[in-house]
């Protein structure tokens, strides 16, 4: 492989094999565009199907957690950048650096889809047998204050009234979102498994001005995952806020 | 190496200027707007990607070439969204 950043014979020069891995991770992160577009797509008419049932899901989701994971995310592709910026420069030990502060945030952020997604499972919001999206309401934590569980029995009075089907489409929604943020957890592991190789590489000092392509590339794929959560962050915990 | 290395200082004021946008986006989706909520969403979603594309990702100092495939996989998104939905909405 690309111990040396040798230039390989259907090269002229190294900025073209430089130019042509990164193309082709850009090729890559379209189908990925290509691959969680698809989702986006049925998000999009269930959402604009049953908006009732989209405004209740949504509001059960942590908003506080949903939008410091969006933070932290934001924070990551920040520290890849510098990573990036890091090896282009020949600071070995900053890159190292960034990579596990990129590491370490990605990691924050599964932790925290772990706790959300256990609140879910508390609350009765996993689609299929015993899905109820009133079970909250009824059975209230200690920590609820009482204005907000009658805040959230006058909601779903209304929901109802509106839809009289809505623990069926609530489920859709809640379908989409482990289904999306799912998939974008999995691409956070994926990610988390290529930064843990790539500090091993950078360690033994392998990133240099003149070779630094699994940084650059696995940066773009970073960045990818980031900007697909920008999109889910507000599609998912942001609907009907204001009601 | 022709690459073009971009500032730390200009990573660290993308960095801000998204955190900033994620506070409005979530300031605004407490304010009523009717139908409009769902277009301001988009609307700082996708200036918000724009910034990690262009300036994260370096798409900004990209030959062409690579920028035509990006716009390309988000033109086939659009027409995948726009066609899709141009059916569902004009169902009676």
């Amino acid at each position: 492989m690309h111990r040396t950043g040798e230039l390989y014979g259907q090269f002229q020069t190294l900025d073209q094999q430089r130019e042509s891995a990164t193309l082709g991770m850009w090729v890559f992160l379209v189908t990925e565009i290509l691959f969680f577009g698809g989702l986006f797509l049925t998000y999009t008419i269930n959402r604009h199907a049953y908006g009732v049932a989209f405004g209740v899901g949504s509001n059960t989701l942590d908003l506080k957690l949903g939008g410091f994971n969006t933070a932290v995310l934001i924070a990551s592709s920040f520290t890849m950048a510098m990573a990036v910026w890091a090896s282009q420069t020949g600071r070995k030990t900053q890159v190292t650096v960034f990579l596990i502060l990129t590491l370490i945030l990605g990691s924050t952020f599964l932790g925290i889809k772990v706790v959300e997604y256990a609140q879910k499972f508390e609350h009765h919001l996993v689609p299929g047998q015993g899905f109820d999206i009133s079970y909250h309401s009824q059975n209230p934590s200690a920590t609820d204050t009482p204005r907000e569980i009658a805040a959230e029995k006058e909601e779903l009075e209304k929901a109802f009234s509106r839809d009289p089907y809505l623990n069926s489409h609530a489920q859709l929604y809640f379908s989409l979102y482990f289904g999306m943020t799912g998939l974008h957890a999995l691409h956070m592991v994926v990610g988390a498994g290529l930064l843990i190789w790539l500090i091993r590489q950078s360690i033994r000092g392998r990133f240099t001005p003149d070779y630094n392509t699994p940084v650059e590339l696995i940066g773009l794929y970073w960045h990818f995952v980031d900007i697909v959560w920008i999109y889910l962050f507000p599609l998912l915990y942001l609907i009907d806020r204001h009601k | 190496m022709s690459e073009h290395i971009v500032s730390p200082k200009i990573y660290a004021v993308i960095g801000s200027t998204l955190l900033l946008f994620t506070g409005i986006t979530v300031y605004a989706a407490y304010v009523d707007l009717g139908p409009l909520n769902i277009v301001v969403a988009l609307a700082i979603a996708t200036f918000k990607a724009t910034l990690v594309v262009l300036y994260f990702m370096h798409l900004r100092y990209s030959p062409k070439r690579t920028q035509l495939v990006i716009i390309a996989g988000v033109f086939w998104l659009a027409v995948m969204l726009f066609m899709t939905l141009s059916d569902y909405i004009t169902r009676a």
